[in-house]
């Protein structure tokens, strides 16, 4: 049995909104497994109900082999970290570390012991005496992170805890937190709308939407190989091209040919007939001079260790090719392009599922 | 070389005590995108609001097309302003929205005229179908194309747009940073664009200006600004994950971090003591002498990024994905001696 179930859980609110319709999930020990969507997907409701703050309409929780499901979120042990910091203003960053502790009555030298011991870990030694005012957001965050962590719960639960930092921050925190969840191997459920974060945190990603899980699997796997025209839309930015068309074959070739256009991009798998969505990713679509793909560049974007050269190749939207720092392109400048066989991605356009 | 449109020569804006704007030089060139990039705070919002004339600075002058504007109202200055908020009217139709900057007082256009540019601005921004719509019954990307379709539809002689696209999701930024440039393209008329966010400023800009409490600490083109950063302040700015920066000394012929390690060569006749900045990507994870550790690995899709403890310091190397490492491993880090930045120690 696996550390973490999820089996069948739904939940529907009292005005009728069915939030989570029957999802099932189980997590390892030790695993980092971030849900990912957009806002009203159920990924935050999924959380509480995890953490015992929302009951489910049906379905189980069953954590370390115990069921919890009708548990108040106290006898749970999970610590849940909040998107805001919310420190108590008025104690130091000691006291508001030490507040977990206290509230489950541990004695006073055990308390001091893990107190050091995770401010030592988490660089905040220097901050201890200092108040929630007094500290920049980064560190703010990193005290509620060393609050969550202190009781040593068996799950950390984690709702957008960097939504409010900004870039050069959230890069610094992820990377924490990926650090201490490692060094501690503490099995984590972190909630976010975020794909880079995302990415970057996961060892599993879920993606939700609507209520139900779309695809789950390690980051590389959800990018690489999306089950559907949502997943492959939702993560990576500049996001994957899409062009509608057709697979056709001709003495016993495939290609795809995009609606009313006469390219043909060789094919190197059984698709099917029918309408068919190819998507592929700006990393996968390259300059050639004897390329099937003739356009004209409507943008060269500049990002400081690459560029996103947009096409205009008459397929109804651009197409973004990632291109290296140094290969700067004029705008109207005619271009052949190749896209990577091997790298190509299709969808059944009526369904929106990987062919 | 091109006369630029505006200038902005010395200014300074206070309010009470604290100085928003000090001593403020820019120039905008017919036809340019010039991005202000600063973080919150910075005075990117009062610079723009001073060149609409909402704000009066208390030093220095502004001139608009070779004439000085300083103590012009705004509506003499002919300039348009978009806000991150959309500042549309919830009740009004998107037509009435439209319209609305071309029924100002002083304005004479035929009601012809006025469905003309209309249709116009409309068609551009492919907010056509929704002319009667409500402005409140817009998705957020619709109310966006709606605000920037009332800041072209009187064609003025700049615009002025202040993080338009901040309260967007990531999809529809991408989508309209490419539509806006496109059209300032198509227009031909100069922007000033403020934000914090890096890669819209690398991405958009025809020049960037990189505001700091009230002050300009460097004007270029993206390229420049990014590869050839004026202090650590604007390197940290831009690029993601944030160039990498040691204190190091120079020590028979290398420059040397705190730890004693040598990071990069160094040539004779350099000050002692510098900081060096080396951005992600210009660290190879192979080909170096000395050891460092991977603590984490961030696999992005087209890139991973690495976090190394080495020579001393937290570094980020940004290697392409079929760099096969985990955390633990032990990797050697060459520094690329061409790309290296060095300032005077305490810049």
């Amino acid at each position: 049995m696996s550390f973490l179930e999820l089996r069948q859980i739904k939940k529907t609110f009292p005005d009728g909104t069915e939030a989570v319709k029957g999802l099932d999930l189980s997590v390892e020990n030790g695993e980092l497994i971030v849900l990912l969507g957009p806002s009203g997907c159920g990924k935050t409701t999924t959380l509480r109900m995890i953490a015992g703050l929302e009951a489910p309409s049906e379905g189980r929780v069953v954590l370390a082999g115990r069921d919890v499901t009708s548990l108040r979120p106290a006898r749970r042990d999970v610590g849940f970290v909040f998107q805001f910091y919310a420190l108590y203003p008025h104690l130091t960053v000691r006291q508001n570390i030490a507040f977990p502790l206290e509230s489950v009555g541990m004695p006073r030298r055990e308390r001091a012991q893990r107190i050091g011991a995770v401010a030592r870990r988490m660089g905040l030694e220097p901050l201890l005496t200092r108040y929630p005012r007094q500290l920049s957001g980064g560190d703010q965050q990193r005290v509620s992170l060393a609050r969550a962590v202190v009781r040593r719960p068996s799950v950390y639960l984690m709702d957008e805890p960097l939504g409010t930092l900004d870039a050069d921050q959230r890069l610094v925190m992820r990377e924490f937190i990926r650090d201490q969840q490692q060094a501690m191997n503490v099995t984590t459920i972190y909630v976010t709308h975020d794909q880079e974060e995302a990415m970057s945190l996961a060892d599993r990603i879920v993606v939700m939407n609507e209520g139900r899980i779309c695809q789950a699997g390690p980051p590389t796997q959800v990018y690489d190989d999306p089950e559907s025209l949502f997943v492959a839309n939702f993560v990576g930015s500049p996001g994957m091209n899409f062009v509608a068309g057709r697979v056709r074959t001709e003495n016993g070739k495939r290609f795809f040919s995009p609606d009313g256009s006469d390219v043909r991009l060789p094919v190197d798998r059984e698709v099917g007939a029918g309408p068919v969505t190819l998507g592929i990713r700006p990393e996968y679509v390259c300059p050639a001079s004897d390329g099937p793909v003739a356009g004209a560049v409507v943008m060269d974007e500049y990002q400081g260790n690459f560029r996103s050269i947009h096409v205009d190749a008459g397929f109804g939207s651009n197409i973004v090719m990632r291109a290296a720092a140094g290969d700067r392109r004029e705008v109207g400048e005619s271009i052949r392009l190749n896209f990577d066989a091997a790298h190509m991605r299709f969808f059944d356009t009526r369904t929106g599922q990987r062919l | 070389m091109e006369e630029p449109f505006l200038i902005l020569e010395n200014i300074t804006k206070r309010f009470d005590r604290v100085e928003a704007l000090r001593s403020v030089s820019l120039d905008v060139k017919p036809g340019e995108l010039l991005v202000v990039l600063g973080p919150t705070g910075a005075g990117k919002t009062t610079l723009l609001r001073t060149v609409a004339g909402l704000e009066a600075p208390q030093e220095g002058t502004i001139r608009m097309g070779g004439e000085d504007v300083t103590r012009h109202s705004p509506a003499d200055r002919d300039v348009a302003l978009v806000f991150q908020d959309f500042s549309l009217y919830p009740n009004w139709s998107v037509r009435r929205n439209l319209e609305f900057p071309l029924r100002a007082p002083g304005r004479r256009f035929t009601q012809a005229q006025i469905d003309e540019r209309v249709a116009w601005a409309a068609g551009i921004l492919k907010i056509g179908g929704l002319l009667n719509r409500k402005s409140q019954q817009l998705s957020g990307g619709e109310m966006q194309r709606l605000a920037i379709g009332r800041a072209i539809v009187r064609r003025p002689r700049i615009f002025l747009m202040d993080e338009p696209l901040t309260n967007l999701d990531a999809k529809l930024r991408e989508a309209l940073r490419v539509e806006l440039v496109c059209l300032q393209r198509e227009l031909k008329t100069p922007m000033v664009y403020v934000t914090h966010d890096q890669v819209e400023a690398l991405s958009m800009a025809d020049r960037i200006v990189v505001l700091s409490e009230g002050r300009v600490l460097q004007v270029g083109a993206p390229e420049e600004i990014y590869r050839r950063p004026a202090s650590p302040v604007v390197a940290r700015q831009l690029g993601q994950p944030a160039i990498n920066l040691f204190n190091v000394t120079r020590s028979n012929g290398f420059w040397m971090s705190e730890s004693g390690m040598p990071v990069a060569p160094a040539k004779d006749g350099q000050d002692k003591a510098m900081i060096l900045g080396v951005r992600p990507e210009d660290i190879e994870p192979t080909g170096g002498k000395h050891a460092g550790e991977v603590r984490v690995v961030e696999d992005m899709g087209p890139t991973k990024i690495l976090l190394v403890s080495w020579a001393g310091c937290d570094v980020h190397v940004v290697t392409p994905p079929t760099a096969n490492l985990r955390p633990g491993d032990k990797i050697f880090p060459r520094v690329d001696p061409a790309q290296v930045v060095l300032w005077p120690a305490g810049s």
